[in-house]
C-alpha cells in the first residue's frame, strides 16, 4: 500500500482578476521511505502542493491520504521545513525550538531534552545546543529546523526549498547531510526545489511540473547508487533529461 | 563601533558640560539679580533634599506617587494586553474597540481629571484612574499591532508540530509579540509618569511629589521645588534604565529580535 | 478556532475578505461598523445618567450635554477657549520645532555641540514636562507666557532627539559621494543631509507635536490663563457644571482627532511612502 495518496488535488484561488487555478488534478503515490522532489519553476504550484499536503492550504477538489487516513489539516504526521530562516523561534535555544513538538505532545522535559539533543546531534550541531537563532548562520538555522520537523517523530517530512536561500558551498554540504538523515531515519520525505542538479542528487523520484495551470509534466524515476557522485556521466544525463522536460515547459508558456 | 575608551571620553565631556551648566546657574542665583528666593543656590537645593529625604517626607511623598503610578500602569497591563490580543484575534472585538480607541486616544489624560475629581472626590483614585487612562492606549495598540506582526511562519511551524490553541497562545503568540509589548509598556509608562504627576498637582491631595512642586509653588520654597523634581527625574530613569531596560536586555535583545540600541 | 491564524498569508496571497464588497454598500458598511460602537457606549451612558447612579448634576443625560455644547458654541464661548488653545498650542510648537531642529541638525553635526547638549537634554528630558509648570510659573508670573514657553520646552525635546538622531544616521558613503561630486558644505547639507534626515525630523515633529497636545491641557488648569479649553475644564468644576466639562472634552477629542487625522497621519505616511526607510 502506498504511504502517500493524492488523488486528482486541485486548487482554485480567489483573486481579483478572476478564478486562478493554482493545481490542477494532480495525482500521485508514493511508497514508504520514498523521497519525492518536486521541481518546477516559480508559478508552478509545487509550494502549493506541498502546502496542502502539510495541511495548509484546503484543496477545492480532491483528496490526500497518508497512511490510509485523509488528511484534514494539519498534524504530527508530517514535519515541515520553510525556506525562510525566520521559522525558528527567535526566543527558544536551538534545544528549545528542536524540543517544542515533543512539548506539545506533552513529553516531560528530562525525556523531550534527550531526544532533542540527540536530534541536534543528528544534524551535527549538539556544539549550539544553547544558541539562540541569531547567533547561528543561515545553515545552521535550517539543521536545526530540520532537526525540529524530525524531532516529533513524523513519518513524513516536507520540505520547501529549505536551502534555496544558502551559499552554493553551503548548499552543497546540507544536501549530503540531508542524504545522511534521510538514510538514517528513512522518513518519506516531498521536498520542493527549482535546482534540477540539487533534485538528481537527493530524489529517488522527480516530479516535473508546469505553471498556468500547475500540472504534473513528466515523471522521472533516478535509479542512480548513493552516495551519488554529481560529476558522473549518468549524474549528467539524469540532469539533461530533466532540464529537456523543463525546456519544453519554457516553450509551451 | 564605540570602544571603552570612547565612552570614557564622552563621560568625562559630559561631566565637565554639566560641571559648566551647574557653575553658571550657581553665578546667576548668587548674583543677586533675581530673588534668592525663586532661584535658590545649589548647596540650598541640595540641603533641601537632603533633609526631606532624612526626615522621611521625600520618600513618604516619593512612595505614594509610586503607589498610583504602578496601581494604575498594573491595572493598564491587566486590561490593555488581552484586550489587544482579542483585538488582533478575533474581527469583531477589533471592529468594536478600535473606533473607540482612536477617539478617546488624543484626549489628554489630565482633562479627564475635573470630572474625575468630581466623580470620586480628591484622593488616589482619581490619580489612579488617570494613570491607568494614560497607559492603556499604548499598551492596548502595541500589543494589537505586536501579535498582528507575528510571523504567520512561526503560527504554522507550531501547527504543523501540533500546538493547540492555548500552547499557540502563550508560547507562540505572547513570546512573538512581545518586542511590541514591551516597547508599548515602556511608552505607556512615560506617559503615566507624565499623568501621575499632572494628576497629583491638579486633584491636590496632600501627598505625592506633583503634590509636593505644586504645594511648594505657594510658599515660594524653589529649593524644595527643585528638589523633587530631581526625584522626579531619578524615579523615571531608574525605570526607565532598570526596569524596561533589563528587560528588555533579558528577553527580546537576547533573543536577536531588536537590535541593542549604540551607546 | 483558528480563525486569528492567516493560513495562506505566508504564501503572499490576497486575502479573500479584502477583494468582496467593494463600493457604495461597503462604505456604508464601515460607516455603520464606526459608528455602532459609540452607539452602545451612548446607550450605555444613557442608562447610567438616567438610573442616575451618580447624582444627575454630576452625570448629567447626553442631551444635556448636546444643549450645553450647542449653547456654549452659539454663545461663541467654546469658539473661543478653543481659538486660544490652539494658538497657545502653534505658537509653543513652532517654538519648539524651530528651535528643536537646530539643535539637533548642531549636535548632529558638530561634536562640540553634541558635547554640550546632548548631557543638558538627557538630564532634563525624562522629567515629565508637567511638573515644570510650577517652576515656569514661579519663574515667569502666571498667564500666556509661561503656558507656551512650557509646551515649546517641552515637546522640544522629541524634536531634538529624533533630528540629531536622524542627522547622525545620514550615511556617510552618500556624504562622501557628494563630497566626491564637488558638493560644497552648505550644498552638503541642503541635498544630503536635510533630505537624508527629514524622516526622523518628521517623526520628531510628530512626537513633539503630540507632547505639546498633551501638557498643553494640563497647564491651562495649572497657568491660570484668562481661556483655553484646560481651563475652561478646570473652571467648571468649581460650580458642578459637568454639562460644560464634557462639552469641553469632546472639543478636545475633536482637535486631538483632527491633529490626529490631518497632521501625524499625513506626516508618517509622506515619510513611509517617498522614502520607504522607516516602519
Amino acid at each position: 500500500m502506498s504511504h502517500i495518496e493524492i488523488r486528482d488535488v486541485s486548487l482554485v484561488y480567489d483573486t481579483p482578476a478572476g478564478q486562478v487555478p493554482g493545481v490542477q488534478g494532480v495525482s500521485l503515490d508514493m511508497r514508504e521511505s520514498e523521497f519525492l522532489c518536486l521541481l518546477g519553476p516559480s508559478g508552478c504550484g509545487k509550494s502549493t502542493l506541498l502546502n496542502i499536503v502539510a495541511g495548509f492550504l484546503t484543496p477545492t477538489s480532491g483528496e490526500i491520504r497518508i497512511g490510509g487516513k485523509a488528511v484534514n489539516g494539519h498534524g504530527t504526521d508530517r514535519g515541515v521545513v520553510f525556506q525562510d530562516f525566520a521559522q525558528l523561534f527567535p526566543w527558544r535555544t536551538a534545544l528549545g525550538n528542536v524540543a517544542f513538538g515533543l512539548e506539545m505532545k506533552g513529553i516531560p522535559k528530562e525525556e523531550r531534552d534527550e531526544i532533542a539533543f540527540n536530534q541536534l546531534k543528528l544534524v551535527k550541531l549538539e556544539k549550539f545546543v544553547k544558541s539562540y537563532p541569531h547567533h547561528l548562520s543561515g545553515g545552521m538555522q535550517q539543521r536545526v529546523a530540520i532537526a525540529r520537523a524530525l524531532a516529533y517523530n513524523p513519518s513524513v517530512l516536507l520540505m520547501d526549498e529549505p536551502f534555496a536561500a544558502l551559499d552554493a558551498m553551503t548548499r552543497d554540504a546540507m544536501q549530503r547531510l540531508l542524504a545522511d538523515v534521510w538514510r538514517e531515519t528513512r522518513k518519506t520525505i516531498i521536498y520542493v526545489t527549482h535546482n534540477v542538479a540539487e533534485a538528481v542528487y537527493l530524489a529517488d523520484r522527480v516530479i516535473v511540473m508546469t505553471p498556468h495551470p500547475g500540472k504534473v509534466k513528466a515523471e522521472v524515476v533516478i535509479d542512480l547508487p548513493r552516495p551519488r557522485d554529481p560529476l558522473s556521466v549518468e549524474f549528467l544525463d539524469c540532469q539533461k533529461q530533466l532540464l529537456a522536460h523543463l525546456g519544453e515547459t519554457h516553450q509551451v508558456s | 563601533m564605540t570602544g571603552s575608551s570612547d565612552r570614557v571620553r564622552s563621560i568625562r565631556r559630559a561631566t565637565v558640560t554639566i560641571l559648566v551648566a551647574a557653575l553658571c546657574y550657581e553665578a546667576i542665583a548668587r548674583s543677586g539679580y533675581f530673588p534668592a528666593v525663586l532661584v535658590p543656590t545649589i548647596p540650598k537645593i541640595a540641603a533641601a533634599l537632603w533633609r526631606s529625604l532624612l526626615d522621611g517626607t521625600m520618600l513618604i511623598h516619593a512612595g505614594f506617587t509610586l503607589y498610583r503610578v504602578l496601581f494604575g500602569f498594573s491595572l493598564a497591563i491587566v486590561f490593555g494586553v488581552p484586550l489587544g490580543i482579542m483585538m488582533a484575534r478575533y474581527r469583531p472585538v477589533q471592529n468594536f474597540v478600535l473606533p473607540l480607541a482612536s477617539a478617546l486616544m488624543p484626549v489628554p489624560s489630565l482633562a479627564w481629571v475635573p470630572i474625575f475629581i468630581l466623580w470620586f472626590g480628591l484622593g488616589n483614585t482619581v490619580s489612579i484612574l488617570v494613570v491607568f487612562y494614560a497607559a492603556t492606549f499604548p499598551i492596548l495598540l502595541n500589543t494589537w499591532s505586536g501579535v498582528r506582526s507575528v510571523n504567520p511562519l512561526w503560527l504554522r511551524a507550531a501547527g504543523a508540530m501540533g500546538a493547540d490553541e492555548n500552547s499557540l497562545f502563550w508560547k507562540v503568540i505572547i513570546p512573538g509579540a512581545s518586542p511590541f509589548i514591551i516597547t508599548g509598556m515602556r511608552q505607556a509608562f512615560l506617559r503615566a509618569w507624565i499623568a501621575v504627576v499632572g494628576a497629583e498637582m491638579i486633584a491636590a491631595s496632600d501627598w505625592g511629589l506633583g503634590w509636593t512642586i505644586f504645594d511648594a509653588k505657594e510658599f515660594l520654597n524653589a529649593d524644595v521645588m527643585i528638589a523633587a523634581l530631581v526625584v522626579i527625574g531619578c524615579i523615571g530613569f531608574l525605570f526607565e534604565r532598570l526596569v524596561f531596560g533589563s528587560l528588555e536586555k533579558a528577553t527580546v535583545m537576547r533573543w536577536g529580535m531588536v537590535k541593542a540600541v549604540k551607546s | 478556532m483558528r480563525d486569528g491564524v492567516p493560513a495562506i498569508s505566508a504564501a503572499g496571497l490576497p486575502a479573500p475578505e479584502r477583494w468582496i464588497g467593494r463600493g457604495e454598500n461597503a462604505r456604508w458598511r464601515v460607516i455603520a461598523r464606526t459608528a455602532f460602537p459609540f452607539l452602545v457606549l451612548a446607550a450605555i451612558w444613557e442608562i447610567v445618567a438616567r438610573l442616575e447612579v451618580f447624582p444627575r448634576r454630576l452625570f448629567p443625560t447626553l442631551e444635556e450635554v448636546a444643549s450645553a455644547f450647542v449653547r456654549l458654541t452659539l454663545s461663541g464661548i467654546l469658539p473661543h477657549h478653543a481659538f486660544d488653545t490652539l494658538v497657545r498650542l502653534t505658537a509653543g510648537f513652532a517654538i519648539a520645532a524651530i528651535a528643536g531642529v537646530i539643535i539637533g541638525i548642531l549636535m548632529g553635526r558638530f561634536r562640540r555641540a553634541e558635547d554640550i547638549f546632548l548631557p543638558l537634554v538627557s538630564i532634563a528630558a525624562p522629567i515629565p514636562g508637567l511638573a515644570y509648570a510650577p517652576l515656569f510659573l514661579l519663574w515667569f508670573g502666571l498667564g500666556n507666557f509661561p503656558a507656551i514657553l512650557l509646551v515649546a520646552f517641552v515637546s522640544a525635546f522629541p524634536v531634538i532627539f529624533n533630528t540629531w538622531t536622524g542627522v547622525k544616521a545620514v550615511k556617510e558613503i552618500w556624504v562622501r559621494s557628494a563630497q566626491a561630486m564637488g558638493a560644497d558644505n552648505p550644498k552638503l547639507f541642503r541635498h544630503v543631509i536635510l533630505p537624508g534626515a527629514l524622516p526622523y525630523i518628521l517623526t520628531g515633529l510628530r512626537l513633539g507635536l503630540a507632547q505639546a497636545w498633551r501638557v498643553l491641557v494640563g497647564v491651562e488648569m495649572l497657568a491660570a490663563v484668562p481661556w483655553g479649553l484646560g481651563w475652561m475644564i478646570f473652571g467648571a468644576r468649581e460650580f458642578l457644571n459637568t454639562d460644560v466639562m464634557l462639552s469641553g472634552i469632546v472639543v478636545i477629542a475633536m482637535i486631538g482627532l483632527a491633529l490626529e487625522k490631518l497632521v501625524f497621519e499625513k506626516l508618517e505616511n509622506y515619510t513611509v511612502v517617498r522614502w520607504g526607510m522607516m516602519s
